[in-house]
């Protein structure tokens, strides 16, 4: 060829020139934990369905999240989320208000009728699930979902377990339960009310049962002796919050005092007020900041008129009054009495002091391990006994709701290869997306939606719910506010910001790739990316 | 509730991204329409500075040249000529016989890309090509020095060029020498980390961009490599009007600034944070709009970062001099009123 004067060589592209030789770090794309997912006791992808609510694709949200948790309408009010407590978002501004997206995407579902999906294949295998609370309910859907012929047999007259006998319905409104456990039998569960298990390996026999998951939880009220008078009048908190769902409402009196510092003295005391007692006072032998209750529960009864006495037990009760004697914390924190004492008017007294579990279905089965009151399970949640597993309030836990849905699903994962003959190998964990693992300057600032609250007057007279859900507009918003910590969320900045123009754009949903042949291994892709999803790796020299 | 403080600059398109807590600030977004995302987002862009070139890893200059060349193309749809002044930009895109340039490039001497430029603009207008629109472009040293009497030649002209300045304070090619660019205190070739008062001192160098403002031309600006969607903007809107226009971009240099490869976002950022970098555009000879401080920063988080400043910070002691470079940045706020007095931020 001929070329002009003093030319030699044809003019030719630098991509010739593989700069990719020069890197020392390689970048790669990683997924990493959110610290939401981390932290959900039921073990919900809290991302993965954020990321279908923040595009405004409901229905996709809902069935990622109800792969998990098969209650998110309930859930969305009773959880105490600590995926909002575990949340990045708290550093820039506000964490993300998970709990109120749930339930919009629950009541949605309820609204317009969503059904879950049938299992794509019947085993042919039979699981009795014994008690419809969380649980239970949670196990016998996942097991539904298998393929497996679920029966729950429950002692109650109707299901959801301390859900409905326990949780006030200003909390949780009782058609939301019965809508999402109506979604579960419409898998073909089969629901016996009234049905309590004397036996455990009778009834596992006479129904010619495969496995069995135990979820009775914990109803009996733990009592204390307190000398009492023959008239004064001593209620337990189970017994009161159940009669609630009764024809018989509780008669407390005008003078409510209830003993015990948890969410379930909280929920008698609140429930008292919405009864008409002038005065309902909480009689806990600690202090506030060690009560076991949430704080924002606390809060909330306090704004209902609720009071509170604090560093003081009871001594004893008389008919229309009680003698409490006050209490000082000693150096390691715990109460001693001090020799002051007080009397207090009350027309009733409730004792709030815990539950205990209702153990005589297991009585005489052998190699049943039970410790302190609770059944004791093995990783996999089965019980000394092949093919019986147990969860909930029974096993050994933290006693909420949450834990007791994330109970059923593990359970029903290991019963479910328990019965194939295999065992359920849950996928490795990733390393968690902390929060100094994302570069939050891209994330806008957006502080979070506060849910509509009832009227205080409203609430001290009827059990409407307290706390309102989000319209489609701020639930929107507010899924919207999710950093997708740990995760790719196509926000283009690798993209974007490499200037040897070698990160490959694969297009919507397929995410990028990164050019060997040209990265020099800058890093600047990984410093810029907003949720932490590259990280850089040596290269072998 | 209180309602989601605007920080950017007030302009439409970044209002309505405002609404998308994830994506307002990223170079793309899901969530939103293509034509709302940048140019850069973008799989057909065109990429002007493609692959293999041979600028140090995370060069800043590299970067800031494709995107506002890509930005161009897209304003001009691709009828685009660049001329480029002598420097790095040309060095590291243009080893003979290669190049990285995606679109018709000539190269000029260090001091004449304005002029060359201005000739490409007339030489269009005479083969009657009005479509095709010129882009001259070089490196502070080509620009701030070297080509100024050129630079402003074009201006007083009012030629119909977009001249582009990226600058990264210094004479990084030849082996970081001190320009009028270079911040006072910082340790060039040329300015040593020695003596009384190491490094470049104070009371020299200049302000192009205000020299162009004072040239009432139509069109001037600042931007950075640290926020694409001002600079795009800024690029597109410079292609939109006829006459001597120019842009100069903050583009940090690993090797002369002695920073990590990792950190040249994060430092255009902060040199912007601090109010050291102040980033506005002016029409005719007035400026219309500022791009405000969104999280202020004390100047040394900008130093620090720099072994170019390391002696302001040696044996754990701060040069006092670090508070005279604080005293410019508190000018540059007060002068472009870059907070918000309201006190929302900062």
């Amino acid at each position: 060829m001929e070329h002009p004067f003093a030319i030699t060589l044809d003019v030719g592209t630098s991509l010739i020139n593989h700069t990719g030789s020069w890197r020392t770090l390689r970048p790669e794309y990683v997924h990493r934990l959110p610290p939401c997912n981390h932290a959900c006791p039921a073990g919900e992808d809290i991302q993965g369905w954020l990321a279908f609510a923040e595009s405004g694709d409901y229905e996709a949200a809902w069935r990622a999240l109800t792969e998990n948790n098969p209650l998110p309408a309930v859930m969305g009010r009773v959880c105490y989320h600590p995926c909002e407590s575990a949340c990045n978002r708290a550093v820039l501004d506000q964490a993300v208000g998970i709990n109120s997206v749930e339930r919009f995407l629950g009541d949605l579902a309820i609204k317009n009728g969503w059904r879950f999906a049938a299992p794509a294949a019947v085993s042919g295998k039979k699981v009795l699930v014994v008690g419809a609370g969380p649980s239970g309910l949670s196990a016998a859907y996942h097991l539904a979902r298998l393929g497996h012929a679920v029966t729950v047999q429950e002692a109650g007259p109707a299901p959801g377990g301390m859900m409905r006998f326990g949780i006030p319905k200003y909390r949780l409104p009782r058609d939301v339960l019965d809508a999402e456990v109506k979604s579960i039998a419409d898998l073909g569960v089969v629901f016996n009310y009234n049905a309590k298990v004397a036996n455990i390996q009778q009834a596992m026999s006479d129904g010619g049962f495969d496995a069995a998951f135990l979820a009775v939880g914990a109803h009996i009220a733990k009592r204390a002796y307190i000398p009492a008078g023959e008239a004064a009048k001593v209620l337990d908190a189970v017994a009161v919050l159940r009669s609630m769902e009764g024809e018989e409402k509780p008669l407390l009196g005008r003078k409510v005092v209830i003993y015990g510092g948890g969410n379930t003295a909280l929920d008698v005391a609140r429930t008292a007020k919405r009864l008409g007692a002038e005065e309902a006072v909480i009689v806990y032998r600690r202090t506030r900041d060690r009560m076991p209750a949430h704080d924002f529960e606390v809060e909330e009864a306090i704004e209902e008129g609720v009071m509170m006495k604090w560093l003081s037990t009871i001594k004893n009760v008389e008919a229309g009054s009680i003698t409490v004697e006050k209490m000082a914390l000693d150096d390691k924190g715990f109460p001693q009495p001090t020799g002051e004492f007080e009397i207090l008017l009350a027309d009733s007294v409730v004792l709030a002091l815990g539950q205990d579990v209702d153990l005589s279905l297991l009585q005489g089965v052998p190699g049943l391990d039970v410790k302190d009151g609770v059944v004791q399970v093995g990783a996999n949640m089965m019980t000394g006994v092949a093919g019986i597993f147990a969860g909930g309030d029974m096993v050994p836990s933290e006693r909420t709701v949450t834990v007791a849905v994330g109970h059923g699903k593990k359970a029903a994962r290991h019963i479910d290869a328990w019965l194939r003959s295999g065992a359920y190998a849950p996928a490795p964990k990733h390393e968690i997306a902390s929060a100094d693992k994302l570069n939050t300057w891209y994330y806008g600032e957006a502080p979070k939606t506060l849910q509509p609250v009832l009227e205080l007057a409203r609430r001290t007279s009827t059990f409407e719910e307290v706390v309102k859900g989000l319209d489609e507009g701020n639930a929107l918003y507010e899924a919207r506010r999710c950093l997708s910590c740990g995760n790719c969320f196509e926000c283009d900045n690798c993209y974007g910001v490499c200037p040897d123009n070698a990160v490959i754009k694969l297009g919507p949903g397929m995410g990028f790739e990164f050019n060997l042949d040209y990265c020099k291994g800058c890093g600047i892709c990984a410093q810029e990316c907003p949720c932490g999803a590259i990280q850089m790796v040596p290269e072998a020299m | 509730m209180t309602p989601p403080v605007t920080t950017l600059a007030a302009d439409d398109t970044v209002q309505k991204l405002k609404y998308y807590q994830k994506g307002t600030f990223t170079v793309g977004n899901r969530l939103v329409a293509e034509e709302q995302r940048t140019v850069q987002a973008s799989q057909a862009r065109s990429n002007a500075l493609t692959c293999g070139h041979r600028a140090c890893q995370g060069c800043g200059e590299a970067l800031g040249a494709r995107y506002a060349i890509d930005a161009a193309m897209r304003a001009t749809n691709n009828n685009l000529i660049a001329v480029n002044a002598t420097g790095c930009l040309e060095v590291f895109t243009t080893p003979y016989p290669e190049t990285s340039w995606q679109l018709p490039w000539l190269h000029s001497l260090f001091g004449n890309a304005a002029a060359v430029a201005t000739g490409v603009a007339a030489a269009m207008r005479v083969k009657k090509r009005p479509e095709v629109r010129v882009i001259a472009q070089g490196g502070d040293g080509g620009t701030t020095d070297i080509g100024f009497q050129c630079l402003s030649g074009m201006f007083e002209r009012n030629d119909d060029v977009l001249y582009i300045c990226y600058d990264n304070e210094g004479y990084m090619n030849t082996g970081v020498q001190r320009s009028s660019a270079t911040p006072p205190t910082a340790r060039t070739a040329t300015t040593p980390a020695l003596g009384a008062e190491p490094g470049n001192v104070f009371g020299t160098g200049k302000s192009v961009p205000k020299i162009a403002v004072a040239h009432n031309i139509p069109y001037v600006a600042t931007a950075t490599v640290a926020d694409l969607h001002d600079l795009e903007r800024k690029v597109t809107k410079a292609m939109s009007i006829h006459g001597a226009r120019y842009i100069q971009i903050n583009v940090p240099c690993p090797l002369g600034w002695g920073s990590a490869s990792h950190d040249t976002i994060r430092l255009a950022q902060l040199a912007v944070e601090c109010g050291l970098y102040p980033i506005f555009e002016a029409e005719h000879g007035k400026v219309t709009q500022v791009r405000k401080i969104r999280r202020q920063v004390p100047v040394q988080d900008y130093l620090k970062g720099q072994r170019r400043f390391a002696h302001l910070f040696k044996g754990g002691h701060e040069d006092p001099r670090i508070a005279r470079l604080q005293a410019m940045c508190d000018a540059n706020i007060s002068e472009y009123g870059l907070v918000d007095t309201a006190g929302k931020e900062g």
